[in-house]
């Protein structure tokens, strides 16, 4: 087999506007777990030997550089490790198909809001938030990740778009930061 | 208008795509008579009041749901997982 080169969506681009960076992350290996009817609890041990668990709705949990993303009813996104043996669910490997981006700042909130049709702001969207919604007509994936960072997963497909839009907003938001209303 | 989905929470509109009536849940037993398919597929109310439909979030976590609504009134009274409702 040829030593194929991995290349990410976006070739790890970034950019900063007004305060605002939005750069292409690397998430490592994307792992999709759906559970099988009754696999709940062989799930839930598989995921202890990696200190996680499945994740309520609109969350994810963090430990030790792996994440675990709720995205849907009984089904989450294990991010950034190899899974371990899961009995009782469906893994399928998604890294290919995933784009991520960050968008961190104290302005990214306006920036997002300008997009996303859920109220962003802290204290609607804490830190450990994960919502699955839509950036203007994408579906998308968007985590909290920090008081002013925000994590989107888009599929790769569409990675050009989706910077393509948040960009713009990004210069719709630093141009109005001059102004006063 | 906003649904207050059961996973997700209270979304916009735009995040749903509506199928039609609660009816096509309640498809008619293998060997039903022709007139129960014809009512399946065909017949409707037309109801000034509360209504059960059959709405998609698309846009969401992908579950389909029954929403509860008043014609009349616009009043979202219900939104339930059919993946969960009691059978």
């Amino acid at each position: 087999m040829p030593d194929l080169i991995a290349k990410s969506a976006l070739e790890g681009r970034s950019l900063a506007l007004g305060g605002v960076t939005l750069a292409e992350v690397d998430p490592g290996p994307i792992t999709s777990i759906a559970l099988y009817p009754g696999g709940t609890k062989t799930a839930a041990k598989g995921l202890r030997t990696l200190g996680l668990a499945m994740p309520g709705p609109n969350s994810f949990i963090e430990k030790k550089g792996a994440r675990i993303v709720w995205t849907g009813r009984e089904q989450a996104f294990l991010i950034g490790v190899a899974p371990p043996a899961i009995e009782g669910a469906a893994l399928t490997d998604q890294s290919d198909g995933w784009a991520v981006l960050a968008l961190s700042g104290v302005a990214a909130v306006e920036v997002l809001a300008r997009l996303v049709p859920v109220d962003l702001r802290l204290a609607a969207c804490p830190v450990g938030t994960a919502l699955r919604t839509q950036v203007n007509h994408m579906n998308a994936v968007i985590l909290r990740t920090g008081d002013y960072g925000f994590e989107i997963l888009v599929f790769r497909s569409m990675a050009r778009t989706a910077w393509h839009e948040i960009e713009n907003a990004m210069h719709m938001v630093q141009a109005r930061a001059g102004t006063k209303i | 208008m906003r649904l207050t989905c059961p996973l997700c929470g209270e979304r916009d509109r735009r995040e749903f795509y509506y199928y039609g009536a609660e009816d096509y849940l309640h498809r008619p037993s293998e060997g039903a008579p022709l007139s129960e398919w014809d009512s399946y597929l065909h017949l409707r109310d037309n109801v000034a009041g509360v209504v059960r439909d059959l709405w998609y979030h698309e846009a969401g976590c992908a579950q389909w749901l029954v929403v509860t609504r008043n014609t009349v009134t616009h009043e979202i009274s219900g939104v339930e997982l059919v993946a969960e409702r009691a059978k």
